[in-house]
């Protein structure tokens, strides 16, 4: 452990240097750390004397936070530069081929070039952050408690770890500052948003929401650490010379993967896509575990607190259930206002893809999101059954089991396939580049979604279309 | 030592960088790798370095395998690189001090070698000044003494002397020559044809990934351009006539005062035909070897391996 971080240091040690060293560096991060806050308090006087002649109560109250929230941020956009300057720029440079013959670990060596990213622009951001603090308690308007300071400041800090994480992801795949910087576009926009997100959350002003922000950019950030380690390897930094795609052989390698060693569709089925599936088995049980406690922890929710928490009192449910029992048109029409079973099958499968494309975003994690919202939404529609009167398990047998028996497998497994593209990108894999991961992966949740998830999604729109309506009716004449 | 087999490195596109290269170098040997740009010889040192790992074949540097021992391997390896990868905004001593700690070396051991080699190597006074405000010889010399800090066993080391000038280039052939005595085992990479033939024991020459020739450079001037020849020259104008030649040695070049022959085994037979030749009364003023040189060789191979005729 002691020998770990003397390596981490010794490496950061020598980037700290070479990085206070670079007047593009330096001059331009105590330009923005000395001027800014002085401009930002001259805005918040500005600013509080409008509101102060026109009102403006609830944006006034979180003024300050606000601004310091977007004054910790601009010295924040220096991580990317020292980020891509620390890998790609070595890596452009030839700098970075005596270190990596060095006995130096992977693990060391990415590490010490992430605390240097998060370390100097963190400083001039806190730096910063605390000049603006300090003019602007002199002004005449409600400081910020220390509770909401330490949130924003953890902010801060999670807004660093993310962006040099992903700068780094992005340093490794590129072999020159020029496509480095043109790919950090990525990283800008999407954190531009995030800032956007939390802005609202503090003009919300529920500050305890502000630690889900938190939690969530630093399970992002998490993610995007374990994706550089894991892609943070000798030989990937040395071998590309060149950003090239090669369409032929893209394509080439998506299609072997997909097509396997099969000469026919039935073998394929047959031999093929088994051998998928069983990788599945472990992705799926995590699935299944968390699809069951979402269910229940939802219906257990509805049954116990929604009552309380929508002030629903027995009378209140009673009249509920009466209108239910009272609108048998409702009933009538169920037939003919469930869409289509194309339409169904195309929502289905844009669900699924929706979902892939979420988790390719965030490594499985916001696709599990959307399938746990399902499982959400079906744990709380029977835990409302419950709650008008109904019994469960018959709205689940008779309204969801039928096209469910079809839908539920094929929703599970094709989750199961996303989260394992995720799981895949940030595993270390010896051989293979991210691209190559990347490629594999998805070829592997094209055979999942082609082979079992597209008929069984099928069969399911047809049951739900003519079969379930009917079994509704049959299991609730008394509606 | 180093000892390869059947390396081999296949690149994302199917493309054989190293195809089945076996090599062995021994310590206190040197060993050429000569070839074109992109033969594949970058390749083979970064996996000697265990940089990359081979797609095929084994190799062992030092004494542990480069895809099982990958960090031993490079603590036992010193690396002079393509470039020299030195950081501009550090100081010679910085940068030396950086990688002593990097491989290691105690703080006085540190001192010891830092100041050991940039003494060596003329260095000294420009030690604390920023490697960016040094020529290119002396950048090269400073990632030479990076190589070189450590001391390792075994040493692979990139075009050593590009960009120097001839003295600082002397000083550094002489270092490795002094390496090659402390039983180093070496790997030079280099165009430099006359140096290969200066330091070398061995000399392999790499074309596409594949070792077209590897041995003493005698063995590969006798593979290469034939038995030795020899060249005896007269005082004056001498009629050889039917020259009565022992076994193993043919005519190759005839002038008025001179004669040039192809000689098998010159130790046994060079004896019986400089009699031949006195007790013709032949006029002779000097019998000598003809000078062949590494660059008529590689030059040879080259050209045979490209397949187009090798002008002399």
């Amino acid at each position: 452990m002691r020998h770990s971080l003397s390596a981490i240091w010794m490496v950061a040690r020598r980037e700290f240097i070479d990085q206070f060293r670079d007047w593009r560096i330096v001059v331009p991060m105590l330009i923005l750390v000395s001027v800014f806050p002085f401009i930002a308090d001259d805005t918040t006087r500005i600013a509080i004397n409008f509101m102060n002649r026109y009102g403006g109560e609830l944006i006034l109250d979180h003024l300050i936070p606000f601004v310091v929230l977007v004054i910790g941020f601009f010295p924040l956009s220096f991580t990317l530069v020292v980020a891509l300057e620390s890998f790609v720029g070595e890596k452009e440079r030839g700098t970075i081929e005596p270190l990596l013959s060095s006995p130096l670990e992977d693990n060391h060596m990415y590490l010490g070039k992430l605390l240097v990213g998060i370390t100097t622009p963190l400083v001039f951001s806190y730096a910063s952050i605390g000049i603006y603090l300090i003019l602007v308690s002199r002004r005449d308007v409600a400081f910020p408690n220390a509770y909401i300071l330490a949130l924003i400041f953890l902010l801060t800090f999670a807004h660093a770890v993310l962006m040099v994480s992903s700068a780094i992801v992005i340093s490794v795949q590129a072999t020159t500052i020029r496509s480095a910087n043109l790919l950090a576009s990525f990283v800008v926009v999407p954190v531009a948003f995030l800032l956007q997100g939390e802005t609202f959350l503090i003009f919300w002003g529920n500050e305890d929401v502000l630690w889900y922000a938190i939690l969530a950019v630093t399970l992002l950030s998490a993610l995007l650490v374990r994706l550089g380690i894991s892609h943070f390897r000798r030989e990937y930094l040395l071998g590309r010379e060149i950003d090239t795609l090669n369409f032929k052989q893209i394509g080439r390698t998506f299609r072997d993967r997909f097509v396997g060693q099969a000469k026919s569709v039935f073998e394929w089925y047959r031999t093929e896509l088994p051998l998928t599936l069983k990788q599945l088995r472990r992705p799926l049980m995590v699935i299944l575990g968390l699809a069951m406690i979402a269910g229940i922890a939802s219906y257990v929710w509805v049954v116990l607190e929604a009552p309380v928490y929508l002030h629903l009192t027995p009378e209140r449910i009673s009249e509920l259930r009466t209108s239910v029992s009272d609108n048998p048109s409702n009933l009538e029409r169920l037939g003919e206002e469930l869409p289509a079973a194309p339409v169904i099958f195309y929502r289905n499968i844009r669900v699924t893809v929706l979902s892939l494309l979420l988790g390719l975003l965030s490594f499985g994690t916001l696709g599990l999101t959307v399938f746990m919202a399902n499982i959400v939404l079906v744990g709380g529609l029977l835990g409302g059954a419950q709650l008008v009167g109904y019994s469960p398990w018959l709205v689940f047998a008779a309204g969801i089991l039928p096209h469910g028996i079809f839908e539920l497998p094929a929703i599970f497994i094709a989750t199961a396939a996303m989260l394992k593209v995720g799981a895949q990108l940030v595993t270390p894999q010896s051989e293979k580049s991210l691209g190559e991961m990347l490629l594999l992966s998805l070829a592997d949740w094209l055979r999942i979604f082609v082979g079992i998830v597209l008929p069984l999604l099928a069969i399911a729109a047809l049951i739900e279309f003519y079969v379930t309506p009917v079994l509704i009716k049959l299991a609730f004449p008394y509606l | 030592m180093i000892e390869t087999n059947d390396l081999s490195k296949q690149f994302n596109n199917n493309f054989w960088a190293v195809d089945g290269v076996t090599l062995n170098v021994q310590p206190g040997q040197i060993l050429a790798l000569l070839g074109q740009n992109g033969a594949g010889k970058t390749t083979t040192v970064r996996m000697l370095t265990a940089l990359l790992r081979p797609s095929r074949g084994c190799a062992r540097v030092a004494g542990y395998d480069v895809v099982k021992n990958q960090k031993d391997v490079r603590s036992n390896v010193g690396v002079l690189t393509e470039q020299h990868g030195l950081y501009m905004r550090m100081t010679g001593d910085e940068y030396l001090e950086f990688f002593g700690k990097v491989y290691g070396l105690a703080p006085q051991a540190r001192k010891v070698r830092r100041d050991y080699l940039m003494q060596y190597f003329g260095m000294a006074d420009v030690a604390p000044r920023r490697c960016g405000e040094y020529s290119k010889g002396m950048k090269q010399k400073l990632a030479l003494a990076r190589a070189l800090l450590h001391d390792p066993p075994v040493l692979l080391l990139d075009e050593p002397t590009s960009a120097m000038d001839p003295e600082s280039s002397r000083l550094v052939r002489d270092e490795i020559a002094r390496l090659r005595s402390s039983q180093r085992t070496i790997i030079i990479c280099t165009h430099n044809l006359a140096e290969a033939e200066a330091l070398a024991d061995s000399i392999a020459i790499i074309y596409r990934g594949r070792v077209l020739l590897h041995g003493t450079l005698d063995e590969l001037k006798r593979i290469v351009l034939g038995p030795v020849e020899y060249e005896a020259k007269f005082a004056r104008d001498f009629d050889a006539g039917n020259l009565d030649l022992p076994p193993g040695v043919t005519l190759a070049a005839r002038s008025a005062n001179s004669l040039r022959f192809r000689i098998e085994a010159p130790q046994a037979v060079n004896p019986v035909l400089v009699h031949a030749l006195t007790s013709r009364s032949a006029p002779l003023v000097s019998f000598q070897e003809v000078p062949r040189k590494l660059e008529q060789v590689y030059l040879k191979t080259m050209a045979e391996a490209q397949g187009v005729a090798y002008a002399t």
